[in-house]
């Protein structure tokens, strides 16, 4: 039966996957084949379903809207009714405002998180004047926007979030008009006459001034539409000459009025906004059905583009993987302390599992782009951890021992997390601006270097097992040590390779757009390091200056220096091509930092206070072990509420280490301290061969 | 003796590991100086010397506190070139390590040559214009040209360093000398009000109506130094007053001498090349309801009269023009989107390090193999 277990599990989880998938029960508005419609959004083809989740996902950081007792919206539902029934959708709250001291502003109860555009209207000035003010220091150059406050910060986030929310609003639908259709009509029949009186009336001749007000009328609604629409739905009308010439409904109108005709789109459209605003589900699935068909003409690769992003954004495959990564990582973590092999099995094969929906997932991502893996930050999260868990799988499968499945499973989890905060800024498979428009180098500087920090990551992984495994638990003995040095070693050689070709090969291309292969940019500079701290610890193990431990804490401190180059270079706000400011990763990544320096402090010390490698540790040796756990959650813990500002960081880390050196100088001598200089001057005996 | 630590001392692999970690603290404090200095402060503070100074506020001496790029950089050439003669024997187990090092030194000799050489200019060209030279915009020269005749313009062009340390210039082009009297190196010239206390700034030319003062440089990468000077013309005869030439002033200033016409002109320091380049058409492309820039590219002809070679190229992101030891990028626009900006590189090793990406990357795949197609085949039998 236990032979049988991990087959089980794994056939469970896959069941769970389909089950999950499954579209559920048909709703009476067909809402996801709305959603399925392609428009042209941020110079992309994307289905309505994407431009609710991204909308969503900036106002709310959720892709559904909670309502009443256990319901919710999904996005495309919670779109349609912004779109055709405002005053619907003006109450649900969908408005995410964290910061007191905009709620306080806005006179709102500090203990509620959502908000609902009906609320926000009433204070709608305040934010305006807020957001006016910040804007116009930043056009005068008296700031920048990298030096707003939190508060300014939490404002124009706010600003940001009703302008997107308004233009969403008459992204379908003149503001005024409660039926589309019968308008549209109306104005079909007002063009002619119309546009007759306001020619008759410019020429100074006699006009019928009953169609002359109708259509201007009608035409300022227009020309409002045209300025704020937030999508552009309406295909090119000659497809044959541009694929890209989208416009929004307000511009297709305005242009009938110079003889251009109405799109047979804006008829569809106004046909399903009316049905759904006078709730008859049988036309609306009608007016979706043939409006596909009429796109089936001569849009089949953009109607093609939208049922397949939306197939990607329902199926969720990242999602998905993230949670199967967890129940691996738990899986492999408990067979450290139980041995049973069936636990580590089914680990290896959940972690494989969800490596393939990640794969799946990447893969479809550069299919739908049309790109290499990585192109922006949030892709580059996405492949860190697909590139981390094949070093995983591979460790796992030549050593067996539960490790390649730990590692492998949380740096895939961990990515998914940090992707899943880069999406909360909007759509990740955004545009690439022209010097970046290179398949070519995406495929092949950024990928390599990518796989650079990847295995940089794994190394520096790998170490912190040793140490948290090592010091904490006795779960460590000599063969797992040595099996580890061995995986670490072999993963600090590929590191090296990944960065250097990477890194060279930015200088390359560098070389290619701007003329020089090294201009010391920070983006640069973040690779170089890498490179460097690799290269170090290779000469320091081939040159005998450190051994098994302190390759383990070297590794530990390439975590640190790749999460600089990844994440801390965009943070400084300069150079050419730093991608993105985070504040609220700045905090995460001192967390990060502080965390990794801790684990190195904990690494120093004394083989006599390691729970593993020894069948008894002396009384002092646990005590000092305690004291070590205390002392590292105390700051992590009490470094969390500070903010992780760089006083606290610096005070507690150096009383740490303050103790880990007394704990060290105390014990020098005894014989079984293995953090002695090496007494060996210049090179040791036997370093030829392992050159 | 003393001989041997010397070599122990440049062959040890603790000196490797030394320089590699001062590399890198280097390499972040220098990436963390960009933020206040400027890329471009930053970049020579650092890595384009021998040592990083400090300096107390206001004092005129300064302390070596760190080594810089150079030294780093020249330590670590000099280790590796030691251990490969004195350790390394080229055997076949070793031969992926030859590969990486003979690949790390080379990028480093053809950073250091690329730093020495290397040579950067722009070319501005409004959509039809033709131009055979570019400039470099943060160095000067004055023109002087013999404009008499119509269809060619003969220059003597005083490079900005001249200017700077000689104080009369002599050319066997000029039938005069030309007596520096002030130069700036940056300057600010004004309209002077003809009953303003202030003298004017030179006796003939534009000089007669304005003055001119002196300005600190500036550092930052946006703004640029303007420089001026007030020049005399000795002739056999005597003076014929003196000039204000400065960048400020867009035309050039003529005077009369011996029946020639002559004209007075400081400009950005031009690079005469033997063909031109024309300005057919600039795209700037944006992605479809955007204003994402998609691709800048501009259309040139280029034309060289002594072989006859008249051709159209394309250049754009990513794709730069080499030709004649150059190389043209796509590097600015204006603002209209009907005039392009060419950076111009005359980088003669710019080729190493492609080379060297190929032996490091290749040596490095032979050294991990040798080691773990062995580690493998015994952990599959095992």
């Amino acid at each position: 039966m236990k032979n049988r277990l991990p087959c089980i599990v794994l056939a469970l989880a896959i069941a769970v996957v389909v089950c999950s998938s499954w579209p559920k029960g048909k709703a009476v508005f067909h809402a996801r084949e709305f959603g399925k419609l392609p428009v042209l959004l941020n110079g992309r083809i994307q289905p309505f379903d994407s431009v609710a989740r991204n909308s969503l996902l900036q106002l709310r950081t959720k892709q559904t809207v909670a309502l009443e007792g256990k319901k919710e919206l999904t996005a495309i539902e919670w779109l349609l009714e912004v779109m055709m029934k405002p005053e619907v959708a003006d109450d649900r709250k969908v408005f995410r405002i964290d910061n007191g001291e905009v709620l306080s502003m806005l006179k709102f109860p500090e203990k509620e998180k959502y908000f609902s555009f009906a609320q926000l209207r009433t204070r709608y000035d305040e934010i305006g004047q807020q957001a006016q003010r910040i804007e116009k220091r930043e056009t005068d150059k008296l700031s920048k926007p990298e030096n707003r406050s939190v508060f300014e910060k939490q404002v124009m986030k706010l600003h940001e979030g009703v302008m997107l929310y308004q233009r969403l609003e008459v992204s379908l639908r003149p503001p005024q008009s409660d039926d589309f259709a019968a308008e549209l009509e109306e104005y079909k029949q007002t063009i002619g006459p119309g546009v007759a009186a306001v020619r008759a009336s410019q020429a100074g001749q006699t006009f019928d001034q009953n169609a002359y007000d109708r259509i201007l009328a009608l035409l300022a609604q227009y020309q409002a539409v045209s300025r704020f629409a937030y999508v552009l739905s309406v295909p090119p009308s000659q497809p044959e000459v541009s694929r890209e010439d989208w416009k929004n409904i307000g511009t297709g109108l305005m242009e009938a009025a110079r003889g251009g005709g109405i799109s047979p789109a804006i008829t569809f459209y106004a046909a399903m906004t009316t049905a759904y605003r006078q709730d008859k589900p049988a036309n609306f699935n009608q007016a979706v059905q043939q409006y596909r068909q009429w796109l089936g003409e001569k849009f089949v690769p953009e109607l093609k583009k939208g049922r397949h992003e939306f197939f990607f954004n329902e199926f969720q495959p990242f999602y998905k993987s993230m949670v199967i990564y967890v129940i691996a990582f738990l899986l492999a973590c408990a067979f450290w302390f139980n041995s049973s092999e069936w636990l580590r099995r089914s680990g290896f094969y959940l972690m494989a599992f969800a490596w393939v929906i990640h794969t799946f997932g990447l893969v479809f991502r550069m299919c739908l782009e049309g790109r290499p893996p990585v192109t922006n930050l949030y892709s580059s999260a996405i492949f860190i951890g697909w590139g981390a868990v094949i070093l995983g799988m591979v460790l796992e499968r030549f050593y067996r021992d539960g490790i390649g499945t730990v590692v492998g499973s949380l740096a895939g989890f961990v990515t998914q997390i940090i992707a899943h905060n880069l999406a909360l800024g909007g759509d990740t498979m955004e545009m690439l601006r022209a010097v970046l428009d290179t398949n070519f180098w995406l495929a092949t500087h950024v990928v390599v270097v990518t796989l650079g920090y990847a295995s940089t990551f794994v190394a520096g992984l790998l170490a912190v097992i040793y140490i948290l495994r090592g010091l904490f638990t006795a779960t460590m003995q000599d063969k797992t040590a040595k099996a580890l040095s061995r995986m670490v070693y072999g993963i600090i050689c590929f590191a090296t390779l990944f960065s250097f070709v990477g890194t060279v090969l930015g200088g390359i291309w560098a070389d290619q757009s701007w003329g020089r292969f090294w201009g010391w940019d920070p983006k640069e500079n973040g690779a170089l390091l890498i490179v460097i701290w690799n290269a170090l610890i290779l000469h320091a193990r081939w040159g005998g200056i450190v051994r098994e431990r302190g390759i383990m804490n070297l590794a530990i401190f390439g975590n640190i220096v790749t999460s600089f180059s990844w994440f801390g270079v965009n943070m400084l706000g300069i150079g050419l091509h730093s991608y993105g400011f985070m504040d609220a990763a700045f905090k995460w990544l001192m967390m990060f930092v502080v965390s990794q320096l801790l684990l190195i402090g904990d690494g120093m010390l004394p083989r006599a206070c390691w729970r593993s490698f020894q069948s008894q540790s002396p009384s002092w040796g646990s005590a000092v072990r305690w004291a070590a756990l205390g002392l590292n959650l105390t700051v992590m813990v009490v470094g969390f509420f500070l903010g992780y500002n760089s006083v606290w960081c610096l005070l507690s880390l150096g009383i740490f280490f303050g103790f880990v050196l007394t704990i060290f100088l105390a014990t020098k001598g005894t014989p079984s301290s293995p953090t002695a200089p090496n007494p060996a001057t210049g090179l040791p005996k036997g370093m030829e061969s392992r050159l | 003796m003393l001989l041997d630590r010397v070599i122990n001392f440049f062959t040890s692999l603790r000196l490797t590991v030394a320089c590699l970690a001062l590399g890198l603290v280097l390499v972040f404090v220098g990436t963390l100086a960009q933020v206040d200095l400027g890329l471009y402060k930053a970049q020579n503070e650092f890595f384009r010397s021998f040592f990083i100074y400090w300096s107390p506020k206001g004092a005129s001496w300064r302390l070596p506190v760190f080594p810089g790029g150079y030294l780093v950089g020249t330590v670590l050439l000099v280790n590796l070139l030691a251990a490969h003669v004195r350790r390394f024997t080229l055997t076949r187990k070793k031969i992926g390590i030859w590969m990486v090092h003979v690949g790390v030194m080379l990028m480093l000799l053809g950073q250091l040559l690329t730093d020495m050489v290397s040579h950067e200019s722009a070319l501005h060209l409004r959509e039809g214009e033709a131009k055979n030279y570019s400039e470099t915009e943060r160095e000067a020269e004055l023109a002087v040209i013999d404009a008499t005749d119509a269809d060619t313009d003969k220059v003597v062009a005083i490079p900005q360093g001249a200017l700077m340390h000689h104080e009369e210039i002599r050319h066997p082009e000029m039938p005069f000398t030309v007596r520096v009297k002030h130069f700036f190196v940056n300057s600010a010239a004004n309209d002077r009000a003809p009953d303003a206390a202030e003298p004017p700034a030179a006796t003939q030319g534009i000089g007669a109506r304005a003055t001119v003062k002196e300005l600190p440089r500036v550092t930052d990468m946006e703004t640029r130094d303007v420089p001026s000077a007030v020049v005399e013309i000795l002739t056999s005869q005597g003076s014929l007053g003196t000039w204000l030439v400065s960048e400020f002033i867009d035309k050039a200033q003529s005077f009369t001498w011996n029946n020639r016409t002559w004209q007075l002109a400081m400009r950005p320091r031009r690079h005469y090349k033997p063909f031109t380049i024309q300005l057919l058409q600039f795209q700037h492309d944006i992605y479809a309801g955007t204003d994402i820039p998609k691709n800048f590219a501009s259309r040139v002809l280029l034309l060289r009269p002594n072989t006859g070679e008249k051709r159209e190229v394309d250049i754009y992101m990513n794709n730069p023009l080499r030709y004649a030891g150059e190389t043209y990028y796509q590097a600015s626009f204006d603002r209209d989107d009907h005039g392009s900006v060419l950076q111009v590189v005359h980088n003669p090793s710019w080729l190493t390090p492609y080379f060297s990406c190929l032996l490091v990357g290749a040596g490095l795949i032979v050294q991990f193999l040798t080691h773990l197609i062995p580690f493998i085949r015994k952990r599959v039998s095992a």
